[in-house]
């Protein structure tokens, strides 16, 4: 497995919207390190009869009815906004595309 | 061999003449087109999809990505998803899952978009579709997804009402969440100067078959299906093919097929003069007709799919597509052609009525008892010509299926003449009744009474004493002078070939 360069960090930053000093990139890349090389040992386990899964429950094909449920009360989802106007949030200027 | 032109008086880019540049451009077309699928919940909780609501009064905490809260699988969504897939003839997974799509804007409160990344509910299908002049194409489909849509912004404070110079944007996510199915086709080639004309027709038929398949009212005017458009182009049909754009959100028929036009004079534009096409996303500007640069394609776009930990994976089982197979209606292809052979319309006729939009109204008045030709020459002549001189849809006319079968009846059985009964029909349409109301209430019922008519054409023949001389003398078609005074007399309400039988019994010459 290779090592985690601060640069791998500094795009990983940048991706998640996360302001990071050089220092930090720096302290992280090594960081994150240990945690990807602790999480590599599991494919020291890993062999052909074991079949790759994404979930840790052995359940499939999981599904409600299309039934209409009652919505949030709209005082309750506005309550968590920082702020809204006509009963929408309001966000910043948004300076990308649609 | 043109050059670049200078830029559209529209604020556009410099364009290449079309015709010039698919002469020396291969064209390659593809299409993404989401489409909004008729469920009453969302994909993933059970919020209400219903359309018009305030804002912000349909949502669950799923809907606003609050954490802690977990999506569950609309069972309804799936099944609308697997019916898509049959009856583009598309392989259905035997598992699959979804996946984050992972990427920041408001108007996706989880900050990532619950979506299927590599493993599609349905791939490897295709679609066939007829041009307008009745060549069929064969459109292949890459892959049907289901996803979830997102939340709308609007922005507020800009002078333009786009994204560049808002203050500030306003979200309502009574949207988010509402089930998508995204239907991908592979590379269109082949398809030259006719492929803006291909993406049409795809878009179109597609439309139909959502909408016969009853999993989508597909109202592009609604946005419940919108198409991104992606076009390219090539040296020839042999070369690798070129960089391309994908113009998005492209909401009709037409602006479909005239965004293709114009990135391909656009881009024929950009590598005559040497340039390379950018790979990015541009905007459908449905005013002017033109596309505008969106978004350079960059490392903004590693969007760090995985499968999504909330959901489990789903496994349809081989009884379940099978059961959805088995409910499909017949699908839009196959009734064009079994109308067209049991109305017996010929290739020409069936196009012009399929194009004209004219199908269902026909096939509704030949239920009704009108025969096939009597229903196309009604709707495809003068209903036609008044909806498109009152612009509007045949369907918005004052008359149905019900009142056209009634006309051709009157007309089938003989109580009115076909020119009597554009008059009915006019009457109709004025809104004096049903067409047998109209024929009463203007008095335009054939007379079928003889002796009223034996007495006119004996009047008419007293009248014109050398026309009874000619006629017996052998010049049979000077009858035509009486029976013309005896359709005048009866103001038309006679039938005609039956007065002109009676003409030559009464003067006693040669039989007709």
């Amino acid at each position: 497995m290779p090592a985690l360069s601060p640069d791998d960090v500094a795009r990983l930053a940048a991706l998640a919207r996360i302001d990071l000093e050089p220092a930090e990139l720096e302290r992280l890349a090594g960081e994150l390190d240990a945690v990807v090389a602790a999480v590599a040992s599991v494919s020291s386990v890993v062999s052909d009869d074991v079949p790759a899964t994404s979930h840790p429950l052995p359940l499939v094909d999981v599904y409600r009815e299309d039934v209409v449920e009652p919505s949030l009360p709209a005082e309750a989802v506005l309550a968590g906004a920082p702020a809204a106007q006509d009963g929408r949030f309001l966000v910043p200027q948004i300076l990308e595309e649609d | 061999m043109s050059t670049a032109t200078a830029p559209a008086a529209t604020g556009g880019e410099p364009l290449v003449a079309y015709d010039d540049a698919t002469a020396r451009y291969d064209v390659v077309i593809g299409l993404e087109v989401h489409v909004e699928l008729g469920t009453a919940t969302k994909m993933f909780d059970g919020s209400s999809t219903a359309f018009g609501a305030e804002p912000n009064t349909q949502v669950s905490p799923v809907s606003l990505g609050l954490p802690g809260a977990l999506p569950v699988v609309n069972r309804t969504a799936v099944e609308h998803g697997i019916r898509i897939g049959l009856a583009l003839d598309c392989t259905i997974a035997e598992m699959c899952r979804f996946a984050r799509k992972n990427y920041f804007y408001p108007d996706m409160p989880k900050n990532f978009q619950t979506s299927q990344y590599d493993e599609p509910i349905a791939a490897d299908g295709h679609l066939d579709v007829v041009l307008e002049d009745g060549t069929p194409w064969r459109v292949e489909v890459e892959r049907a997804h289901l996803e979830e849509d997102t939340g709308k912004s609007t922005h507020v404070g800009g002078a333009t009402g786009r994204i560049h110079g808002a203050d500030h944007s306003l979200v309502d996510y009574n949207r988010a969440g509402i089930p998508l199915v995204e239907i991908v086709t592979r590379p269109v080639t082949g398809a030259g100067a006719r492929a803006p004309e291909v993406a049409r027709a795809y878009v179109a038929a597609l439309r139909d078959l959502l909408r016969a398949l009853g999993v989508s009212e597909a109202r592009m005017e609604q946005g419940q299906m919108r198409a991104d458009v992606n076009v390219s182009l090539r040296p020839s049909p042999d070369a690798p093919l070129g960089t391309r754009t994908e113009t998005k959100n492209v909401n009709s028929f037409r602006s479909v097929e005239r965004a293709v036009r114009y990135e391909v004079s656009r881009q024929a534009a950009v590598l005559d003069a040497g340039g390379s096409v950018l790979q990015e996303t541009r905007h459908w500007h449905e005013d002017t007709g033109i596309t505008t640069s969106g978004r350079v394609k960059s490392d903004a776009d590693d969007y760090r799919y995985f499968p999504e930990p909330d959901l489990v994976p789903m496994t349809p089982s081989r009884a379940w597509v099978e059961e959805v197979r088995a409910s499909l209606p017949e699908l839009p292809v196959a009734r064009r052609a079994r109308l067209q052979a049991e109305w017996g319309y010929s290739d020409l006729e069936m196009r012009d009525v399929v194009n004209a939009g004219l199908l269902d109204v026909i096939s509704a008045t030949v239920a009704q008892g009108a025969s096939p030709a009597a229903a196309r020459k009604w709707w495809g002549g003068e209903l036609a010509r008044t909806a498109n001189a009152r612009e509007v849809e045949v369907t918005a006319l004052p008359v149905g299926p019900a009142e056209v079968a009634e006309l051709a009846g009157l007309v089938e059985s003989g109580r009115v003449t076909d020119r009597m009964a554009r008059e009915v029909l006019e009457g109709v349409l004025a809104g004096e009744g049903t067409p047998t109301e109209v024929v009463t209430a203007r008095g335009l019922e054939v007379v079928s009474d003889e002796s009223a008519l034996v007495t006119a054409v004996d009047e008419a023949l007293a009248a014109n004493p050398d026309v009874a001389e000619k006629i017996r003398g052998g010049k049979v078609q000077a009858a035509g002078a009486v029976v013309g005074a005896v359709m005048k007399a009866t103001r038309g309400a006679a039938d005609a070939k039956r007065v002109r039988e009676l003409v030559l019994e009464r003067v006693g010459g040669p039989q007709a």
